[in-house]
């Protein structure tokens, strides 16, 4: 049943081109006013060729370079024109720049808006846990690593494809031989670039590995810094950092030097093509074919070729991540959430509610890298009949993998049947709407997950609308105002990140006063397990007994207190429902509640009864 | 305690910044002279190339194009000459960038390196109560993030040096060629340096700012799917869903922020070097009609524009860096400044059996202030970083004029409720406390005079969080240690852990992942206490160390500890009353006093609120037992 992380290199299911495709079409943002944002970045490219140009018209004609002696007026022309030219560029690239940073960014806080919500549609967030890392890398650094590239790398790419496209225009224009000088001095360059480009792909992912190797060390020296001391091991921890250290530095200078070489590569080429066009030129001016101004001018726009092939073997790579990224993105918005909320569902009937199962059977969906599902797994609940009275409480109980947290899931409608019906009071479960399922029927987590923020703010999940007046009110029912008057600031006290400032059990407290302002009609509680001090065990008994009071209740048990209090137990063993009855009926017959029983009582044995 | 002396404020005033600028440039440049000085080498050979190329083009213009162009016939030899000249500046300058750029990088890793190793030392050295008064973020912060942000100032100094020199240089040729040139030159590099600084400067906050946003939404994010089993039972999808659009929003918001600052700077950085360049033309063509200079000396200054216009950017980006390393830097430095390090005696704690321990009049308070709160600790470590007691802030609270002696061999609980001192006790015990009154001994002696290799052998404890190392199980018992398999086997078998590491894939081999994240709670806390056993202190403290332990095997685990031939003196911090009952005399603790001593039965009997305290679990644990 288990699933593979959706994070691992893969054989990417779409090329390249066709992820852009997509991804433009799904963005509609980003179409909208392209075709300004292009006529501008064609009048921003083209500007670069206004200086070179001008230069070259104005030593010709204007400085007499070409034997025509001075011509001051020409010359001012020259400059008054280009200047105004200049200007205009420069405003025209500013607007673009503008508008694709808007165009980029509200594209891309769309789709990450409905990356989200369809990741929260999708049951793998709450069946593997191993998943939920990259999904979250879906929506953010994903979508951060595309809106960097289109807002830098992407960006230079265009410009810089057409910078080229220009220069090698202006320079056709002006000779074509020079040109080809040009060209051929470059082509050595671009295959250089390109190899050295690929070898410092790897050697900044070598990088980025050992800045986590090193991140790790660093952090068990520090969280671990008791146990360090403790057990005398400080030699041996600090050479362990002295080595993820200097691997890091290793690895940061072979990056460091292919970075270097590659940019003194390309002087070389440039020097080498400034050398050819000197030489050539030289040879077809003697022969009238070009003007001095013209050697001048190529030599200035080979300055503006070299500029746009080390972009472009720098951000190429950049670019194929991006592409990656969008299409991992496309390929989480691609998975089929597997519990849909029904079109035209009913609501449940006002007051409490029972419970059918009818022939239930579920197994695991096994899921291939990418989360897709290629088919099922071994049964982990099979034949299970089972009717429920409303307000009775439940405890189920079973070992490790006997299939007791598949039943609250399908109870719950976390995920649907494989086979057989779930029925609340009457209701086909998956014919319910969710607006109402979530409202009458209510789970408490094992571990009462918080949010970053106040109590109270934790609380009003359950009841988005209550007062404040109604919530404390609510603390007070469940005899928790005594724990508020103990914190530092009540109900406002801030819970942490994940509720880390409160103890597990007062994490629980929180849940379960969450659970109570939600006023449900069917409770399913997953029973902590973590040992909690007294003080806080007595509130949460005390608050459990106030929120489970009317309401059917279904708790999965880890402990023996509640199983023997329900009215009913039923035992799930690999899957099936083995015994149901009264906790005294069960542990008087042979079977597995007897003997799970059996090994609890050996657990608490040593509670001596004073 | 002798708390570590952290006074240094940062400076606020621009000038102070400057200062301190010139301080951390100063402190890179001491601390790794070599690739300084040769990088420099670099940067004096590029920056001589760089205004060489110009010479060279002004000199093929003048006296081999123009001359042969116009006479029509070529000078062979003259050519040559040219050609190799600009070649040869070419590579002479592509050694220069080589040069320049290889030794830059290697100056900021070897910084990064070296700093990293000293900050890693002091934490290492400095106190517990020092690392309780950090977070981890916030360590781990000092010794990459920060680090690593000081020495960004490394890079472009070389090539700070080319450009200074270039600038330099081109003045000069100006001066002496032209005046009128070098007015020209001289009003356009200082705007284009002014307009680079204000862009690096207000860049550098925006991005600043959309960085934290990211930080925000991936927060977010994180938090939302880690809790989907509460959003979804609550039908709470849809308000996250509006939850996370507002806070992408306001990402985008700040993104479009930066990207708008981009469009509104980058063309005028662009630009101002061609306008110089227009400028020179112009002024040029009246200084050429003037006679002043010739037509090969004005496209000479044109080129040479465009040369330096690019290295001038290193300045606004090196003003821009100044503040951040400076911030960097000043937490770096409050690390490496911290003081207070444990020092050991040289008394060897050896002996037979268990070791007699007391407290003496100790008092222990855990300093009111908190931790030293730097705004911007990293971006959260990850869901699994541990509250624990030592990073975490906590609710450990002090001690007053504590007396407590523990005889030889006993087995004593601590017990009281949430805060009553009970860990901070057991901390003091292992010396990973000093008291800040009285003292605390091991068989007489006080701990502080004991030797740090005596402290490691005859002492340990496990804590209720149980760290495990990134290795294999042995190794997390070993502690890289010297014992036999069989060693290692018989520890683990003492804490029960032996049959849950028969079933791993490598048995005892296996890896547990980074903090042990493939194994459960209570697997963890057995490792962790099997680490403890191997050792076979004569001092052994459990601080809730069983606290994850199904019941049933933690008394098997007390009553063998016992039972086994193991050596201690036994200290358990315990909640349940099946551990409780196991010990000889149990301490009952309130508010950091002792308010009784006696068997689990007399206190049960005689103390109210001990017999409250511990019936609440009676109630919640044993209700079946009967």
């Amino acid at each position: 049943m288990s699933t593979p992380p959706v994070d691992q290199p893969l054989e990417p299911t779409q090329g390249a081109w066709e992820t852009i495709v997509r991804g433009v079409r799904m963005s509609p943002e980003l179409r909208d006013g392209l075709r300004l944002t292009l006529v501008l970045a064609a009048l921003a490219t083209a500007g670069r060729a206004i200086v070179p140009l001008a230069v070259r018209y104005a030593t010709d004609h204007g400085l007499g370079a070409a034997g025509t002696g001075i011509d001051i007026p020409m010359t001012m022309v020259v400059v008054v024109v280009a200047g105004v030219a200049v200007m205009v560029t420069m405003v025209a690239s500013g607007l673009m720049n503008a508008r694709l940073a808007v165009a980029v960014e509200t594209a891309l806080s769309n789709l990450r808006t409905r990356a989200f919500r369809h990741v929260h549609e999708l049951s793998s967030l709450h069946q593997a846990a191993q998943q939920r890392g990259a999904l979250t890398s879906r929506v953010s650094t994903d979508i951060d690593t595309m809106s960097r590239f289109m807002q830098f790398g992407g960006l230079h790419l265009v410009v810089a494809a057409g910078q080229l496209v220009i220069a090698t225009g202006v320079m056709l224009f002006l000779s074509w031989r020079l040109t080809l000088v040009v060209l051929v001095s470059f082509v050595p360059f671009v295959l250089l670039g390109r190899w050295i480009q690929r070898r410092l792909t790897t050697a900044y992912l070598l990088v980025r590995e050992r800045i986590a190797q090193l991140l790790g060390v660093l952090a068990e020296t520090v969280v671990g810094a008791p146990v360090v001391r403790a057990y005398g091991i400080e030699a041996r921890t600090q050479d362990r950092l002295d080595r993820a250290v200097d691997d890091h530095r290793r690895a940061a200078m072979r990056a460091g030097r292919l970075s270097a070489w590659f940019s003194s590569s390309a002087e070389v080429f440039a020097a080498l093509a400034t050398g050819g066009v000197v030489l050539v030129g030289a040879l077809l001016g003697v022969g009238g074919t070009v003007t001095p101004g013209t050697v001048v001018a190529f030599i200035f726009l080979i300055a503006l070729f070299v500029e746009p092939v080390m972009i472009a073997a720098e951000v190429i790579n950049e670019g194929q991540n991006a592409v990656a990224c969008w299409r991992r993105v496309q390929e989480v918005l691609d998975l089929e959430p597997d519990v849909l909320d029904p079109v035209d569902g009913d609501d449940l009937e006002p007051g409490p509610v029972g419970i059918e199962f009818d022939h239930v059977g579920f197994r695991y969906p096994v899921r291939d890298a990418h989360g897709q599902v290629v088919g099922p797994g071994a049964w982990a609940l099979r034949g299970v009949d089972v009717e429920i009275e409303p307000r009775s409480k439940v405890a189920v109980v079973g070992e490790t993998g006997s299939g007791k947290t598949t039943f609250a899931k399908l109870l719950t409608r976390l995920m649907d049947v494989t086979e057989g019906e779930v029925r609340l009071s009457g209701l086909p479960i998956h014919d319910i709407r969710f607006a109402s399922l979530r409202r009458r029927v209510v789970m408490v987590p094992q571990e009462g997950m918080l949010f970053s923020g106040t109590i109270l703010d934790n609380i009003r999940h359950g009841a988005p609308e209550a007062g404040d007046q109604q919530l404390a009110g609510a603390m007070a029912d469940l005899g928790l105002a005594d724990w508020l008057a103990e914190l530092p600031e009540g109900i406002h006290t801030q819970v942490g990140e994940r509720g880390s400032a409160l103890s597990a059990g007062e994490r629980q407290l929180v849940a379960l006063a969450r659970a109570y302002v939600a006023d449900p009609d069917l409770l399913v509680l997953d029973e902590a397990t973590s040992a909690v001090d007294p003080a806080t065990e007595q509130r949460l008994q005390r608050a459990l007994a106030g929120l489970i009071e009317g309401r059917t209740t279904v708790t999965i048990a880890h402990r023996l207190s509640t199983a023997e209090t329900s009215d009913e137990v039923l035992v799930f063993d690999q899957g099936r429902l083995v015994q149901r009855g009264h906790h005294l009926e069960l542990v008087a017959a042979e079977g597995v509640y007897a003997r799970l029983h059996a090994s609890w009582v050996v657990g608490t044995s040593g509670a001596g009864r004073g | 305690m002798g708390a570590a002396t952290e006074t240094s404020t940062p400076p606020t005033t621009p000038q102070g910044v400057f200062k301190r600028g010139m301080y951390v440039l100063w402190v890179a440049l001491r601390n790794a002279p070599g690739p300084f000085a040769l990088g420099a080498v670099g940067a004096v050979v590029f920056a001589a190339a760089t205004v060489g190329s110009a010479l060279a083009l002004g000199w093929v213009t003048d006296e081999v194009l123009e001359p042969s162009f116009a006479a029509g016939e070529l000078e062979t030899g003259l050519l040559w000459l040219g050609v190799a000249l600009v070649v040869g500046v070419g590579v002479l300058k592509a050694v220069g960038v080589v040069l320049r750029r290889y030794y830059a990088f290697l100056a900021q890793f070897d910084l990064q390196a070296e700093f990293r190793r000293q900050v890693t030392r002091r934490y290492l050295a400095l106190p517990m109560s020092w690392h309780r008064r950090h977070s981890t973020g916030e360590l781990l912060s000092n010794a990459n993030a920060d680090v690593e942000t000081t020495f960004h100032i490394a890079p472009p100094l070389p090539m700070a040096l080319s450009a200074t020199l270039m600038v330099g240089g081109t003045g000069y040729l100006l001066l002496v060629t032209d005046p009128f040139l070098a007015a020209v030159g001289f009003s356009v590099g200082p705007m284009l340096v002014l307009a680079n600084w204000i862009y690096q400067h207000r860049m550098r906050h925006a991005a600043m700012v959309a960085q934290q946003a990211r930080a925000d939404v991936a927060d977010v994010a994180h938090e939302s799917f880690d809790g989907a089993l509460v959003i979804k039972t609550m039908g709470r999808e849809h308000a996250e869903g509006e939850r996370f659009r507002a806070i992408s929003e306001d990402l985008r918001d700040k993104m479009i922020r930066v990207g708008r600052l981009r469009a509104a700077f980058d063309p005028v950085i662009e630009g101002l070097p061609n306008v110089g360049i227009l400028l020179v033309l112009g002024v040029g063509a009246y200084r050429v009609q003037a006679g002043a200079v010739t037509v090969g000396e004005v496209v000479q200054f044109t080129f040479l524009f465009r040369l330096v216009a690019l290295p001038l950017r290193i300045f606004g980006m090196l003003l821009g860096e100044i503040p951040r390393a400076v911030v960097g830097w000043d937490r770096v430095e409050r690390v490496l400044r911290s003081e207070g390090d444990v020092v050991h005696g040289e008394a060897s704690g050896a002996g037979r059996g268990g070791a007699e321990t007391a407290l003496e009049r100790v008092t222990y308070q855990y300093p009111d202030t908190g931790r030293d709160d730097l705004s911007d600790a990293l971006a959260p470590v990850g869901s699994d970083a541990p509250a624990d007691m030592w990073h975490a802030g906590g609710e450990a609270r002090g001690l007053e004029a504590i007396d407590l002696d523990i005889p030889a061999g006993r087995t004593v609980a601590l017990v009281g409720p949430t805060g009553a001192g009970k860990s901070t006790i057991a901390a003091l015990m292992v010396r990973l406390l000093d008291p800040d009154l009285g003292r605390i001994t091991f068989d007489g002696v006080d701990l502080r005079e004991l030797s740090h290799e005596s402290l490691a052998a005859h002492i340990a404890i496990v804590f209720q969080e149980a760290f495990l190392f990134d290795g294999t199980v042995e190794h997390n018992i070993t502690l890289g240690d010297d014992y036999t398999r069989d060693e290692v086997v018989e520890a683990a078998r003492l804490a029960r852990a032996d049959g849950f590491i028969g079933s791993l894939p490598d048995g005892y081999d296996t890896e547990v992942g980074e903090r042990g994240a493939t194994l459960s709670g209570g697997q963890r806390q057995r490792i962790a206490l099997a680490r403890a056993l191997i050792r076979r202190p004569r001092l052994l403290v459990l601080d809730d160390a069983t606290s994850a332990v199904d019941p049933a095997v933690e008394s098997e685990i007390l009553t063998g500890l016992a039972e086994a031939s193991m050596p201690s003196t036994v200290v358990i911090v315990a909640y349940r009353t099946s551990s409780i009952t196991l010990a000889d005399e149990v301490l009952f603790l309130e508010q950091g006093r002792i308010q009784a001593r006696g068997s689990h039965r007399r206190l049960l009997e005689t103390v109210p609120a001990y017999a409250t305290l511990v019936t609440a679990y009676e109630q919640a644990d044993d209700e079946g037992a009967q």
